[in-house]
């Protein structure tokens, strides 16, 4: 702990305890030592090199050599350096860091869905299209719209494919256009897809009230407007009370509008997007729909458009025989084609199922209620202490900024170190673009009051020490494995990989060069 | 609702704090007339037990009990059981992209560890933290090489995935509209590999890359040297695309290659119907700046600790926006996890042993199926060196073969009339360690019983 005189709270979530030390694998590694057995071969011995000449292999990979338990141990220590969901709060805007079900993990397993190959005749897969159509019809309901495809991996995926329908939409009318238009509140992926899909970037300057300004919408859209990226609820988590004007301004001059889902935990059962206008969204299976976050992934984008959009959805589409059964139609001229080989993230396709029919109508409806209800605990707990730059009203997150703080130099990512010495994961920090200093906290639904009582006791502890003892905050954090890392030599002389043991004692200069 | 931790009574109190009077005071803004007000209309809520059912049920609707001679890009390999258990660690499993370093350098550690490892094997200098699967991240792959040469005509050999090849397509479809060039594809040879020849006549100063998939889609490893030659001498990069991470344990590495883009499901994934599996790019050093995707690198704490930390993060969508080398975010870092594990129990000597039984349990099927003297098969491309999937040409119709082989509780090669018309009757077969000498007889079998009208045809 640092030495600085002056309030220090009280961490009461949170005790210090032992983490085991763990070395690389590789540094680990012994030769002969082996974790696997294969079966015996049952079938002749071949002679690599006589059947494969020149492309035969060498020189071995460099891999580790362990042993089993070794390898567990291995593991199980670098776990323990994590923090998780199963632990405690995870209040990261923008990402709805929500409880993953475990039964979701059981059902994925069942030797008949896990082992399912892709290219199995439909006759023997029909299980597995049953899941999938299941799913496509309750995101569907979910979303108000009419067609849905779950071909994409992840939500910038997602994006991607919601823009090329964008594109094949308007090259069937003659004219592929020139911009798309994003709000300057937007995640990082909304330009960069838009780019990728080979359209230019119009920013959109959000309003007083971090909302879209749609007077100044209506201004930019013309007719070399292929879309809108909107967020709604907005990164602010505030719901775009405008939307059937926005989405009004845009189809008059032909163009679409794009929802992206990344906020949809705000909406599910209370109200469909489909309904306010919105003609083309992904959805985040891995945000909205439970499935792990995995340390970063993997996700799924599924992408649900107008019935107008729908002869461009990426083949295959699932279709019913009229003998009931299900196949693929790989029959689609208009198609903008595969985003990915074969049909998506099917295990999580499982998973978003397992977790719909967990909760139902009424289930989804509540969960939606208490992520919001959640939040505006939040709001209401800690508004007199951190500034609120918006004072419209919260949905599924609050931002905050760190302009009171920072007057003590304490900015808001030393408040984010701060809380994991409180025991708590960071909040979204720096983002949106459009609060400097920013603090964006979505709870979810999955946090009890206790939990949440005892995250405002920690900012609000962390707001007192901010003003009383700044130091201690702006060198968080104080209690982990590992203090702040050195980010800038990290990127000026990045060091990708193990390079073996130091030879003679001298570190290998692995930095060939400076970034 | 089972997973939500409040009461009635918690929330109204909640409520009442923030000073409202109803849950639907907080919904307000939401205009009257887009607010929903009836259930949604999805199954009701059910137990456990009911999901569980529902769930088995659909997958007795599967295969179930069939032996599999599926490969074609996903691949049934043995998943050693210390992968489920330790992925399924909460500390794994729910945790979020590794941002904040000093909470998650379990997660960072596995992915430098990951790094390496993919390194190793491909004989690149550097490798990502994995891509969503083998064929976006061959399209990405192409996308780099576009930037790095800043030329924008790409070839692509036909002997690589048909589905990979259509991604590519809708990638790089934008760049057609915008007057650029679509990828156009190399023929292949007699002897099942890209044509050599047509080649070194397509590819021009304005080549931007060759992608090659080794071993290809027809399980023939391509000659990587002489395919560099013909695209470095023209300046052009060369991508090899691996479907079958296993073949590295046997097959040399593509040292020659610029740009690696790898399918790594076979490394301890399940098949799962198609995803998630794990792609990953991995390169020359000197590409570094054009490398889509997250990077895990390692420095030192503020007390000279070793620590790990996502880095080189302008090349991304969170700081560049649309000037990022890619607009992917999420990516399939728990299934790289799985990989990670899968490499590390293989180990060293593991990762050749599988291999190298993986390359006998197919030339035994390949020799027994392609007995043409006895079972009517013949095997194609027979002169080249293959791994472990091979084409069956057979004089019977494959739909009728494969129905025959279904009775039997088998399941055969896939029909590759859709994609390659000119080979006829074909199918491809895979043969990997899990594949019995058993399957493949009564395979055998089955082929040898074709019935004469067709054998005669």
């Amino acid at each position: 702990m640092a030495t600085t005189k002056g309030f220090i709270g009280n961490t009461r979530k949170v005790t210090a305890h032992l983490t085991q030390n763990e070395p690389l694998s590789f540094e680990k590694s012994s030769p002969g030592k082996r974790a696997y057995k294969l079966a015996p071969l049952d079938v002749p011995e071949v002679d690599a090199v006589s059947l494969l000449g020149g492309a035969v292999r060498k020189d071995d990979p460099t891999l580790p050599e362990l042993s089993e338990i070794e390898i567990i141990r291995h593991f199980t220590r670098l776990s323990t350096w994590n923090y998780a969901i199963d632990l405690g709060m995870y209040p990261l805007g923008s990402c709805t860091m929500k409880y993953n079900p475990r039964v979701n993990e059981f059902v994925s397993r069942l030797e008949g869905i896990a082992e399912a190959h892709p290219y199995q005749p439909e006759s023997l897969s029909q299980g597995s299209l049953e899941i999938v159509k299941l799913l496509q019809d309750c995101l569907i309901e979910i979303t108000g719209m009419d067609a849905i495809t779950l071909q994409p991996a992840a939500g910038a995926h997602g994006e991607f494919t919601g823009i090329l329908l964008a594109r094949a939409y308007h090259e069937s009318k003659g004219n592929p256009r020139k911009t798309v238009i994003i709000p300057d509140s937007a995640h990082g992926t909304n330009p960069a897809t838009a780019a990728t899909c080979g359209y230019q970037v119009v920013n959109l300057k959000s309003n007083a009230k971090g909302g879209v300004d749609v007077a100044a919408l209506a201004q930019m859209v013309n007719e070399g407007t292929a879309a809108m990226m909107l967020t709604n609820p907005s990164t602010i988590g505030v719901f775009e009370n405008e939307i059937h004007r926005i989405a009004d301004v845009l189809h008059d001059k032909g163009a679409l509008l794009y929802m992206d889902g990344a906020n949809m935990n705000a909406l599910v059962g209370k109200t469909r997007p489909g309904d306010f206008g919105v003609d083309v969204m992904h959805l985040n299976l891995h945000k909205t729909f439970s499935t792990p976050h995995g340390g970063g992934g993997p996700g799924s984008g599924p992408v649900a458009c107008k019935t107008t959009l729908e002869p461009f959805l990426p083949t295959p589409v699932l279709a019913r025989d009229g003998d009931g059964l299900l196949h693929w139609n790989y029959n689609r001229p208009q198609s903008v084609g595969r985003v990915r080989m074969l049909y998506g993230n099917f295990g999580m396709f499982v998973r978003a199922l397992a977790y719909t029919l967990a909760n139902g109508p009424d289930g989804l409806r509540q969960t939606t209620e208490d992520a919001v209800l959640n939040a505006n605990y939040f709001r209401k707990k800690l508004e007199d202490l951190y500034e609120l730059p918006y004072d419209t009203p919260s949905m599924h997150e609050v931002v905050f900024s760190d302009k009171r703080q920072a007057k003590n130099g304490v900015k808001t990512g030393d408040i984010a170190k701060r809380l994991i010495d409180y025991g708590f994961h960071p909040y979204t920090t720096s983002f949106p673009l459009i609060v400097p200093g920013a603090l964006m906290i979505e709870p979810t639904e999955s946090e009890s009051r206790e939990e949440l009582d005892l995250f405002v006791d920690a900012m609000r502890q962390i707001a007192r020490e901010a003003e009383e003892n700044p130091q201690l905050v702006a060198t968080a954090p104080h209690s982990t494995r590992i203090s702040r890392l050195d980010e800038t030599t990290a990127a000026r002389k990045p060091v990708l990989r193990w390079q073996g043991p130091p030879e003679n004692g001298v570190e290998l200069d692995t930095a060939a060069k400076e970034w | 609702m089972r997973y939500l931790p409040k009461s009635d009574a918690e929330r109204a109190a909640m409520l009442r704090e923030i000073g409202v009077s109803t849950i639907d005071d907080l919904f307000a803004i939401i205009p009257e007339e887009y607010r929903l007000k009836r259930d949604l209309n999805v199954p009701r809520q059910m137990g456990e037990s009911e999901i569980i059912e529902y769930f088995k049920a659909a997958a007795a609707k599967n295969a179930n009990g069939y032996a599999s001679f599926l490969g074609a890009g996903a691949y049934r390999h043995y998943r050693p059981v210390i992968i489920d258990s330790l992925v399924q660690r909460g500390e794994f499993l729910t945790s979020y992209t590794p941002y904040q370093a000093e909470i998650t350098q379990g997660t960072l550690q596995a992915i430098f560890e990951f790094q390496t490892m993919i390194c190793e094997l491909t004989g690149m200098d550097i490798a990502n933290a994995s891509m969503y699967d083998g064929s976006t991240g061959a399209a990405e792959a192409v996308m780099m090489a576009v930037r790095v040469t800043g030329r924008d005509n790409v070839l692509v050999a036909r002997t690589a995935h048909p589905e990979y090849r259509e991604v590519m397509h809708t990638y790089a479809q934008f760049w057609e509209r915008d007057g650029g060039h679509d990828a156009k594809e190399v023929a292949y040879g007699q002897d099942g590999r890209v044509d050599l020849a047509a080649l070194e006549q397509a590819v021009t100063e304005e080549t931007a890359c060759v992608l090659v998939q080794s071993p290809n889609f027809f399980g023939v490893i391509e000659d990587i040297p002489a395919i560099a030659e013909i695209a470095h001498k023209k300046g052009a990069l060369l991508i090899v695309s691996i479907a079958e991470a296993v073949s590295l344990g046997i097959v040399r590495p593509p040292a020659e290659a610029d740009i690696v883009s790898m399918e790594a499901q076979s490394f301890g994934v399940a098949l799962s119907y198609g995803g998630p599996y794990c792609g990953v790019i991995a390169a020359k050093e000197k590409y570094l700046r054009q490398m889509p995707g997250r990077l895990v690198g390692e420095t030192k704490d503020t007390e000279g600790r070793r620590g790990f930390v996502l880095t080189l993060s302008t090349r991304e969508q969170h700081i560049r926006r649309e000037k990022a080398t890619s607009n992917i975010c999420t990516n399939q870092a728990l299934v790289a996890l799985m990989v990670t594990i899968f490499m590390t129990v293989y180990g060293k000597q593991g990762i050749r042993e599988l291999a190298l039984q993986n390359l006998a349990k197919a030339k035994y099927a390949a020799d027994t199926l392609g007995d043409s003297s006895r079972v009517g098969g013949k095997v194609l491309f027979t002169e080249t060196p293959r791994f472990h999937e091979f084409v069956l040409q057979t004089d019977e119709d494959p739909e009728q073969l494969n129905a025959r082989l279904i009775e039997k509780k088998i399941i055969g090669g896939l029909d590759l009339r859709k994609w390659y018309p000119e080979l006829g009757n074909a199918t491809l077969w895979c043969a990997t360690e899990l594949t019995t000498k058993e399957q493949i007889d009564a395979a055998a079998t089955v082929l040898a019983q074709a019935p004469v009208a067709a054998a005669s045809r």
